[in-house]
């Protein structure tokens, strides 16, 4: 699905990745973690092509990504931080991004999932942080792509949102779709994901599911097995 | 492209500048055509209000509209949709947009006024051709400029910097270079000099299509010999297009190896 050789990038002289190799099968959903400003964002805009790697190759679904963007149709992303163009109404962002990649119907539904329904007329600028999320979720879920990538989709849900979120992220799996995910709630990354990359100063510390996790690291626990890899490294 | 200058183009058209400019150049016409009472004086005038302020405004503009529009650019290049594309249709919007402002609002009052049956016609529409070509040169330097700095302040102050280096500096310069070296044929190197600058040439391109060049003395019969034909006019038109052409390149380049 992606397969990433050697990737190295650093943002004048800071290192944020050097030499990552991975490999991301079809179906089922990958978790990459990783301490603050391990490189997680980074490596999951250069899949994205927005940040243009030092060096090292990246192909999503067998097509080399440099100087390419057609490959994008492939891949839905949720951004990090959900930023909109401030003067723009719901309806309209959603009307648009339509327009840009092709049309769909899986909107309504999502709307609904996530009662948006009194919020498409307002102006983005507007919303409270948690409503931009749940539009940015219904940007990055409408398309029905076979990659989908998510960076921290949790922040700023309420409950019930995020059970909605979660069975959003399983109907996908179930569809067979491949579902990269970052976040830094152990739990919801716990409950979801099927295999994990731990991410370290740029490398990949670990690949693999949890329970080779909590027996590598002899921990009983998902989160007592990440604290143990980061106090026995920054120790 | 063209479905990102439709949005950016419809962005600025909602945006309360696009009308405040608009609206300036509207008074500014009904002003002087006011206060000149006379078509030809009114081309006058309005030359040398747009020589400076067309290329100051191109530039803020330019500027305000990169940073401002960072999230949606964001947006769009998570999207199928190719980074020259993304950043031309952009520019474009803004520079097109500016240009409708300049040549509706100072079109309206002058035609209102009788401008079809007098014989400034061909002035007036060299302003307008030569001030939309400033707003394309001056945007495309601004969005250079801010595609190469990240901080804000810094794009700002460039951005002013240039403005104030092509309009004013550039101006003082030239003009002490020719005093030192008077005793030397000057009359080429003054004449690439100008061409080097978008500012000055087209300040003289409308001077001496004004015909006032008289007043210009020894420089001016010579910058008249080559402006005021065919070929040099050819020739200007052609400057100003590569000083459009060659940032626009670069807003290409530039924007390939970027990261956000």
């Amino acid at each position: 699905m992606v397969s990433i050789q050697n990737l190295h990038k650093k943002f004048n002289k800071n290192v944020v990745l050097s030499g990552v190799d991975l490999t991301i099968n079809e179906g089922g959903i990958f978790a990459v973690l990783g301490p603050n400003g391990s490189g997680k964002t980074t490596l999951i805009k250069s899949i994205l092509g927005m940040v243009i790697p030092n060096k090292g190759d990246i192909s999503v679904l067998g097509e080399n990504i440099k100087n390419n963007s057609k490959y994008r149709h492939k891949i839905d992303y949720l951004p990090q931080i959900a930023n909109f163009p401030n003067n723009l109404k719901v309806k309209e962002l959603i009307k648009m991004i339509k327009d840009l990649r092709g049309n769909t119907e899986a909107d309504k539904h999502l709307i609904e999932v996530f009662t948006l329904e009194p919020f498409l007329d307002k102006k983005l600028g507007n919303l409270s942080g948690g409503t931009k999320q749940k539009v940015n979720i219904v940007l990055a879920f409408m398309f029905d792509s076979p990659l989908i990538i998510l960076d921290e989709p949790t922040t700023g849900l309420d409950p019930i949102s995020l059970i909605r979120l979660k069975e959003l992220i399983q109907t996908e799996k179930a569809n067979g779709k491949t579902i990269i995910i970052t976040s830094h709630i152990m739990s919801f990354v716990e409950e979801v994901s099927d295999e994990i990359v731990f991410l370290l100063e740029g490398k990949i510390y670990f690949k693999g599911s949890i329970s080779e996790l909590k027996t590598k690291t002899n921990q009983p626990d998902f989160e007592h097995a990440i604290a143990s890899i980061l106090t026995n490294n920054h120790a | 492209m063209l479905k990102i200058l439709k949005y950016s183009f419809y962005d600025l058209m909602r945006s309360r500048w696009s009308y405040v400019y608009l609206a300036f150049y509207l008074l500014l016409g009904i002003v002087l055509l006011f206060l000149n009472n006379d078509l030809s004086k009114a081309v006058i005038t309005l030359m040398n209000v747009i020589i400076v302020l067309v290329p100051l405004i191109g530039t803020i503009f330019g500027v305000m509209y990169y940073y401002n529009s960072k999230e949606f650019t964001e947006l769009l290049l998570a999207q199928p949709l190719k980074r020259s594309s993304i950043f031309l249709g952009q520019y474009l919007g803004v520079a097109i947009s500016l240009s409708m402002s300049l040549i509706l609002g100072l079109g309206i009052p002058f035609i209102l006024y009788g401008l079809f049956k007098s014989s400034a016609i061909w002035d007036f529409s060299l302003l307008l051709i030569t001030g939309a070509f400033l707003t394309f040169i001056f945007t495309a330097l601004a969005f250079n400029i801010a595609l190469s700095n990240e901080n804000k302040i810094k794009g700002f102050g460039y951005a002013i910097l240039l403005w104030l280096f092509l309009a004013i500096i550039y101006d003082g310069i030239f003009l002490m270079s020719l005093i030192i070296f008077e005793d030397y044929p000057l009359d080429k190197l003054s004449l690439v000099g100008t061409m080097l600058n978008p500012i000055d040439l087209s300040r003289t391109l409308i001077l001496l299509k004004l015909d006032i060049s008289a007043l210009l003395g020894y420089t001016g019969a010579i910058f008249k010999k080559f402006f005021g034909t065919n070929y040099g006019l050819i020739i200007s038109f052609i400057a100003l297009a590569i000083w459009v052409i060659l940032p626009i390149f670069r807003i290409v380049k530039k924007s390939r190896k970027k990261d956000f």
